[in-house]
């Protein structure tokens, strides 16, 4: 079976990836150490993970790679970060209550730790950030193992990829093409005329953003205006804020944390939806390219009238006195937050929560509901169906309208003044409507899935399980709300939704291209 | 001055043909036919060969030139040409292109390609079109002294108001001057009491607002009006730089293009211009489109057969006014008399900017008006010239040459020409004179 491609150039590569994913796990390492937890958890993981990594090189130790060995590779990439991911968790959990452990009793029980497992692990790298991790808690599980938790977040924000190509000169001479097929968004944009350099100047922005983002968290604990917010909670959240990822070691999310910090947060996950092209831009002193980007304007205007929207619904008393997030009725500098919060979180796939959105009057749900089909930006940490793509497909509707009137007319459609390639809009338009299909018959079989195993969803509940996991967004509504969690499905609606996080992740096309051309090797 | 022009197509031709009665003129062109023809026709010397060699070019003896101009069909040509001609002397070179980024290239670096001047074929006709549209009720209009003066030839139609009055009624602008007058094609110099009759061609010379509103004044149904609908048919380089100039003036025009991706480079590189991609000789596309509703349309497809359909379907469904591109300048005249309002040539337009270069340096600026019986140029006096220190009157009492100052520009602003001005030395001074005089003006600046 050559499935058209040559699959161990590919997996080759695979190894070199696996081999560096190892020396990762040294952050939860020193803080297992930090905290005099048990440290052969990863000492072990870190083991393990090198000798598959050395194995696996050896498949084709001198790989070369063609554009569907590309996509192959990437797609397997992201797969086998996930799968390395679950190692700690299963290891840690092994021989507790943990719903992520490894548990030998039963088959049933072995393979709902390792999905589950998979699923944390899955939800992690790919920043979406919804959880089977019965209690969020340090108390519950290591410090350390909720650092890996985090970290997963932080290394898929700006993409593992990426990553590589900053890094590993191996990667970096297939570099274009493997970037092409990672970054979120319609195409590439090389800053430099080397891939690794961009590469690099991408992630050092990021990096650079992490640790302003951190400095500043960890300020307010000392100046004493966040009583909860210690090193370890600030590098805990610095880890997840700028991917976009929604990961929290607390309970509460960002609701355990005061006004002030809600309010810090809520311009660093801003930021994260942003093309971080555009601020290499900006630190080139060319602050203009930023406000002229059509994608960066739209994105301010909808976060904007989204969120006025939503805090005008809030301040009329949509969101009942709940335990979380506090009174908003009435209220205009908490409607103001809960609002810019949500929306801040949701419109770019964060998920983090102030408030327990779950239980607000539905017609606030919806607007989040609304706001969770937008996206981030293209070349964004974020997820979803991308900013750019909407304005793209916008613009070709107002043009099919307008020929149909004017047959003759020929009319090119621009973004920033530049015009769009006619096949990058027939990308654009077959990406968006596949991921509604993907999205809506996810929707139908994880519900009815659910009833098979004797749970029954709500519609908004079913509608947010397929979209919050294809978006990378995390939390839903309902059950699944941002102090819920997705634990309750059955393994086949879970793998369903590993899978929806994985395509919608790299933007499906790579993945069902991948495919697509092992079924039909014409 | 020796002059070597190299490429005796029509551009070429028209410039020596300008050129032969007073200066020394060696014509090169590849093709021995046809330099051999224009020696029989022309006061010139010719040469049969490759213009871009060393070899030719020293036998038309460049390394003594005052000018080279290197005018062939082909830029690349014309720009080793002028390359060529700089390493073996020191004359000006003047190199024509059709390609406007040869011309972009060129303005960034004047001396790139080792060319003095550049004149762009397309560029130049679409600027024209542009301002005959600007200025409706003109038949042509040329910007002087870097656009602070403008001159423009009117016909006074059928109902003008002007028609009937005298020069001085007609001429009521303080900065405007009547320069000249043509009437069944014969030039007059207009006095106070001259009477201007339905039919005439009237030459002014002023400030462009005074001339805009003169232009207001002769033909008041046509004034120029930013919502006015334009149409530019045929994508063609100078359509396409036609629009592209309508733009920068904030007029959306429309453009027709056949081919399907010569329009859509065209619609991607016209923003505010609507890109239609349709053959314009189809009536019933134009009247689904409602072209006949254009206040304008030009005609800028690559034959002139074409133009001549499309101007004359165009007239016919009710266009208010024709402007067509006509490639050869035999056919000029038969466009306007079958009644295209405007029919420019490019090969005219291109041999008058290179005329004006001729002229030495006192000539800075140059256009022919009637089939070359009188030209407008713009002279920048030196000092202890022929004309400083003595009033205008004084000078025209003197001369026999038929001359009309029509307006004076003195440290960038405007003077209007009296009788009693006196010209100073570094004035720039736009005039009208017969074609015959114009060796003794220049002789006298």
């Amino acid at each position: 079976m050559s499935w058209g491609v040559n699959w161990k150039a590919s997996v080759g590569l695979l190894g070199v990836g696996i081999k560096y994913l190892a020396v990762t796990m040294l952050v939860p390492l020193v803080v297992a150490l930090a905290y005099g937890e048990d440290i052969w958890v990863f000492l072990v993981s870190m083991a393990l993970v090198a000798a598959v990594g050395f194995a696996v090189e050896r498949v084709d130790p001198d790989p070369d790679l063609g554009p569907r060995e590309a996509l192959l590779f990437v797609s397997l990439a992201w797969l086998a970060a996930a799968v390395i991911g679950t190692v700690p968790y299963l290891l840690a959990g092994y021989g507790t209550a943990s719903t992520v452990g490894l548990h030998t009793g039963s088959f049933g029980a072995l393979a709902g730790g390792i999905v589950n497992a998979l699923f944390e692990s899955m939800s992690g790298f790919t920043t979406t950030g919804a959880t089977v991790l019965g209690e969020i808690s340090t108390d519950r599980h290591s410090h350390a193992l909720m650092m890996w938790r985090q970290l997963t977040q932080w290394l898929g924000g700006m993409g593992i990829i990426v990553l590589m190509i900053a890094i590993l000169p191996e990667v970096a001479v297939n570099g274009a093409q493997l970037m092409e097929s990672e970054a979120p968004g319609p195409e590439l944009q090389k800053l430099t005329p080397k891939i690794a350099e961009t590469a690099r100047a991408l992630w050092l922005i990021y990096f650079g953003f992490t640790v302003l983002y951190i400095a500043i968290l960890y300020g307010l604990h000392l100046v004493g205006m966040a009583p909860n917010m210690d090193l370890f909670n600030a590098v805990a959240h610095g880890f997840t804020t700028l991917p976009t990822g929604g990961f929290s070691p607390e309970a509460d999310s960002i609701a355990a944390f005061s006004a002030a910090v809600q309010w810090v947060v809520i311009p660093f996950m801003v930021v994260a939806g942003v093309n971080f092209a555009l601020f290499w831009h900006v630190l080139r002193g060319e602050a203009e390219v930023m406000l002229k980007n059509a994608e960066f304007r739209a994105y301010a205007g909808a976060l904007a009238v989204v969120t006025a929207l939503l805090a005008v619904v809030l301040f009329r008393g949509a969101a009942p006195a709940i335990e979380l997030g506090g009174a908003t009725q009435g209220v205009a500098e908490n409607s103001l937050r809960q609002a810019a919060f949500q929306i801040g979180s949701l419109l770019n796939s964060t998920g983090y929560a102030t408030a327990d959105f779950a239980q607000w009057d539905t017609h606030a749900q919806v607007i989040l509901l609304f706001a969770m089909f937008i996206g981030g930006s293209a070349g964004s940490t974020g997820g979803g169906v991308k900013i750019v793509r909407w304005l793209i497909v916008g613009k070709a509707i107002r043009r099919e309208l307008f020929t149909s009137a004017h047959p003759d007319v020929v009319q090119p459609i621009r973004l920033s003044g530049s015009v769009v390639d006619e096949d990058a809009i027939r990308g654009i338009m077959a990406f968006t409507l596949l991921y509604v299909v993907l999205f809506a018959l996810s929707a139908v079989f994880i519900s009815l899935d659910t009833a098979r195993i004797g749970e029954q969803l709500t519609v908004l509940e079913a509608i947010s399980a397929s979209l919050a996991t294809i978006g990378n967004i995390g939390p839903g509504f309902g059950r699944l709300g941002p102090f819920g969690n997705y634990e309750f499905f059955s393994n086949a609606s879970k793998l369903l939704m590993i899978f929806l996080m994985w395509v919608g992740r790299l933007e499906i096309v790579p993945v069902l291209a991948v495919f697509i051309s092992a079924i039909d090797t014409r | 001055m020796h002059v070597v022009i190299i490429g005796a197509g029509e551009v070429g031709t028209s410039i020596a043909a300008s050129l032969a009665s007073d200066h020394e003129v060696v014509v090169v062109d590849v093709d021995p036919d046809r330099a051999e023809q224009l020696k029989y026709e022309l006061d010139v010397l010719t040469i049969a060969g490759d213009g871009t060699t060393s070899e030719i070019q020293t036998a038309a003896d460049v390394g003594r030139a005052d000018m080279v101009i290197a005018c062939t069909d082909n830029d690349q040509t014309n720009l080793v040409a002028c390359g060529t001609a700089k390493t073996l002397g020191e004359g000006f070179t003047i190199a024509r292109v059709k390609s406007t980024d040869f011309l972009r290239t060129w303005e960034g670096n004047e001396g790139a390609f080792g060319v003095d001047f550049m004149v762009c074929t397309d560029l130049l006709t679409a600027e024209n079109i542009v301002r005959v549209i600007g200025l409706p009720a003109a038949i042509d209009v040329d910007p002087f002294a870097s656009g602070l003066v403008q001159m423009a030839e009117f016909e006074i139609a059928e109902g003008s108001p002007v028609a009937g009055q005298t020069v001085s009624e007609a001429d009521r602008f303080e900065s405007l001057t009547f320069v000249g007058l043509f009437r069944d094609g014969e030039m007059t110099i207009p006095r106070g009491d001259t009477g201007i009759a339905v039919g005439d061609r009237a030459v002014v010379i002023g400030s462009p607002e005074s001339v805009q509103s003169f232009a207001t004044d002769v033909a008041p149904e046509t004034t120029p009006d930013r919502a006015d609908e334009i149409v530019v048919v045929g994508g063609s380089e100078i359509g396409y730089q036609t629009a592209r100039l309508l733009e920068e003036r904030d007029f959306k025009p429309r453009l027709i293009e056949r081919d399907a991706d010569r329009a859509r480079w065209l619609a991607e590189n016209l923003p505010k211009t609507v890109v239609m991609e349709h053959d314009a000789t189809d009536t019933e596309f134009l009247s689904r489109e409602h072209v006949d509703d254009a206040d304008i349309l030009v005609t800028a497809l690559r034959s002139d057969e074409k133009n001549l359909l499309v101007s004359v379907l165009a007239k016919r469904l009710g266009v208010d006014r024709v402007i067509a591109v006509v490639d050869s300048p035999d056919y000029v005249t038969v466009f306007e008399e079958i009644g295209i309002d405007i029919a420019i040539n490019p090969r005219t337009v291109t041999a008058e900017e290179i005329t004006r270069f001729t002229y030495e340096s006192v000539a800075e600026n140059i256009a022919v008006l009637e089939n070359d019986q009188a030209e407008v140029l713009e002279l920048e006096l030196t000092e202890g010239c022929g004309l400083t220190g003595r009033p205008i009157s004084e000078i025209v009492a003197e001369s026999d040459a038929r001359f009309v100052i029509g307006a004076i520009t003195r440290n960038h602003k405007l003077v209007t020409p009296r009788g009693d001005t006196v010209l100073q030395a570094g004035d720039h001074v736009i005039l009208l004179a017969e074609s015959d005089a114009i060796g003794k003006i220049t002789s006298m600046a």
